[in-house]
């Protein structure tokens, strides 16, 4: 170290000349005006940073958060009947709080194994919906007895828990509803049976949830539309997709106009795998004697009216290839890719994309539907297509909804509503990217205050909304979820609050929010859809007579 | 250390323009998520990658924690950056800078095969400019100049002797 300047850069001595005082002082403080200069600098740039970010003469959103229907302190207790316990029956009994103990103990295992698996957690957390199994029905054995366990595990706990009473079961559903011991029924049946069974809870005085779609041939849809509304008991259509956050701020949105005129909007479904396409497993312990065939083979009305559909418009090819009386352990598992049994794409996951866009933009039926598509991937001896595209036009809202589905590729594609000014992606998270040709928003893009390269709006679940233009950084996390999956510690799960929502309609005598008209509305879609591949030529709604029919309306 | 040491001028200029550069730093990076209301080191705890990985994850399962994991980032960096530009207790805000910098490095080492959501600005191997900022710090430790320019010329003449022998300032 040099020597030089020794008197200047060393620490003061406590014994230095008077002079020297003010020297130290400019020593010391030499630096301070840096932090006026900081301040400035923070000033100027804060300054910047909100005048850039002012939209809010173009672009207000509220700061609401999504609306649930609450549940009421002292409720009564609802005694539930459980028809169908396969993967969807399953599934709807754990999110009503009842969950199969070896679901519980894997669950348990993979925390264990992985401390960031919280799924265990969380569904002990999970609120108790005040509810008693009481009654379950699969045809099924090995099912049949998967619920009794399901129904009557109350704690929430393992196969070495502690049970409670366990449910009856029955093995054929009017015994089930005819219990008098069962309040409300699940229906998670194959598609062939939704409708009738729903109808035949309606008329014993059960309140009614049944997975989607509503039905399966379209006279049963009048039918069973009539007898909800006869009956009046409380019913809701498993779109659990209602009780998705964004889907409420998506309709505010669309709703102030904030995208301009919406003509097109594309919906999808893209899986890839056996699971995705229907191909389900085979269950140990299935065969003639374990399962009801009889029972499975479908409501003889019901088998009628979609035989004598078949036939009438020459679709012979679409029915079988078995014979329907034939015991057939794929036909049993793996129904959905039979005509037979199932609704195809469009009744399986159009009808959520469609449900959505009902919920956000209220379109109703739409004026006509054309489809294609085919089996082009899974050739296993399905007839239903596992590509399907549907083009749904809405001329009174100068409209087109566009499905497209593919059971062989993932690639997502998004459920996009296309306006003049802006474009809005929705999914978990809500993105809205500003058209470079927009109207509304010509002079932010202009001043360089909206940049239409990127999505300037997010909408993240359980975070602050904003109208100001999000950070980058945000925005990165935001597009890929991460935000949405932790924030705030609790998630709950749309299937657990769409139970929940009818179960406290049932209380507190309201109407759910996917009621018989929305459920009514979704099947007629479906199958004006389903009747475009069959037939291969559009179908259009009759408003006035509410029917499908063939050839243009003027 | 001996605390008299002797620089020339222009070693004890680059000196005390490295601390006010490196306060600058720290003080602006505390500013602005003060100043942003939303701002949550949330998903660069879960973006963790490494050995420590799980620690900064299991940090942002608790909202009490994430509170104060948050108040602790933002302020510490804020006061750190005050201290070093006005050298104020530089020595202890220098030890404070380079514990967090540890703490950012081990959050999200520059690894061969780790991948971060968040993309740097550059291109790292092991060394990343938290790193390097890190050894900065270290240098400021060894070669003090706050006792010459700064606050901590008065400061030594204030605080008792015992405090001294700490070597804190």
């Amino acid at each position: 170290m040099a020597t030089e300047d020794k008197d200047t850069n060393q620490a003061p001595d406590s014994g230095q000349p008077e002079s020297k005082g003010r020297r130290d002082a400019i020593k010391a403080l030499a630096t301070v005006p840096v932090l006026g200069a900081l301040a400035y600098g923070v000033y100027k740039k804060q300054k910047e940073v909100t005048r850039g970010r002012d939209i809010s003469d173009v672009f207000q959103v509220s700061k609401d958060e999504a609306k649930y229907l609450e549940p009421k302190p002292g409720g009564e207790l609802i005694r539930i009947g459980i028809i169908g316990f396969g993967i969807r029956g399953k599934q709807l009994l754990r999110a009503a709080g009842f969950a199969e103990p070896s679901w519980i103990d894997t669950m348990m295992e993979a925390a264990k194994t992985n401390k960031n698996d919280t799924r265990y957690q969380q569904y002990k957390e999970q609120d108790n919906l005040n509810i008693e199994i009481t009654a379950v029905c699969d045809i099924f054995d090995v099912y049949g007895n998967d619920a009794i366990l399901a129904g009557s595990n109350v704690n929430r706990e393992g196969l070495n828990g502690t049970f409670g009473k366990a449910p009856k079961r029955y093995r054929h559903y009017k015994e089930l509803l005819a219990a008098n011991d069962v309040d409300a029924v699940i229906i998670a049946a194959p598609d062939h049976w939704h409708s009738t069974m729903a109808m035949d809870a309606a008329k014993a005085g059960k309140h009614v949830y049944v997975e989607k779609p509503l039905s399966w041939t379209v006279p049963e849809t009048y039918m069973v539309r009539q007898v909800i509304k006869e009956t009046g008991v409380v019913f809701q259509l498993g779109h659990q997709g209602r009780q998705t956050d964004c889907y409420q701020k998506a309709e505010e949105i669309i709703g102030k106009g904030l995208l301009g005129d919406v003509n097109l909007i594309e919906v999808c479904t893209n899986r890839n795998s056996p699971n995705g396409a229907w191909v389900y497993d085979i269950i140990e312990g299935s065969n003639p004697t374990t399962i009801d065939w009889k029972q499975f083979e479908g409501d003889p009305e019901r088998i009628k009216e979609y035989m004598d559909y078949m036939t009438k418009y020459g679709l012979e090819r679409y029915v079988g290839p078995d014979e329907r009386s034939k015991f057939s352990l794929e036909r049993f598992f793996r129904w959905r890719c039979w005509w037979d049994y199932s609704t195809g794409l469009s009744g399986d996951l159009l009808t959520h994309e469609y449900d959505a866009v009902n919920q956000i933009m209220h379109v109703g039926i739409p004026h006509s539907a054309t489809s294609s598509g085919g089996v082009y991937f899974f050739k296993d001896g399905r007839t239903v297509p596992d590509v399907l595209q549907t083009t749904f036009e809405f001329p009174d809202k100068d409209m087109t909804m566009l499905y497209s589905a593919t059971l062989a590729s993932s690639r997502g594609r998004g459920k996009v509503f296309m306006g003049h000014d802006a474009s809005m992606e929705v999914s978990n998270i809500l993105q809205i990217t500003v058209d470079k040709n927009s109207t509304r928003y010509a002079d932010k893009i202009g001043q360089g205050i909206i940049h239409t390269d990127a999505p300037f709006y997010n909408y993240v679940p359980g975070q602050d909304s904003s109208d100001s233009v999000t950070s980058p950084t945000e925005l990165y996390f935001a597009q890929r979820g991460l935000l949405y999956t932790y924030v705030n510690g609790k998630r709950y799960d749309t299937t657990h609050l769409h139970i929940r929502e009818w179960l406290e309609c049932i209380r507190q005598k309201k109407t759910p929010s996917c009621n018989i008209d929305q459920a009514f509305e979704e099947a007629m879609t479906a199958h004006m859809g389903t009747r475009a591949f069959l037939e291969g030529r559009t179908m259009y709604w009759d408003k006035d007579k509410e029917e499908i029919v063939r050839g243009e309306i003027v | 250390m001996k605390t008299s040491q002797i620089y020339t001028k222009a070693q004890l200029t680059w000196l005390v323009i490295l601390r006010v550069f490196i306060g600058w730093h720290f003080a602006y990076e505390g500013l602005v998520k003060i100043l942003s209301p939303k701002w949550t080191s949330l998903p660069y705890l879960l973006d963790s990658q490494g050995p420590a990985a799980s620690f900064f994850i299991k940090l942002t399962q608790d909202a009490a924690m994430m509170d104060m994991v948050n108040m602790m980032n933002k302020w510490c960096l804020l006061l750190i950056g005050l201290a070093l530009i006005a050298g104020c207790l530089s020595r202890i805000a220098s030890v404070g800078g380079i514990m967090l910098l540890i703490m950012y490095t081990l959050s999200h080492p520059s690894f061969v095969g780790t991948t971060y959501l968040m993309p740097f600005e550059g291109s790292y191997l092991w060394i990343d400019k938290n790193l390097v900022e890190c050894a900065a710090l270290a240098v400021l430790c060894t070669f003090p100049t706050s006792h010459v320019i700064g606050l901590d010329r008065y400061l030594k003449k204030i605080v008792p002797e015992s405090f001294c022998k700490y070597k804190l300032i």
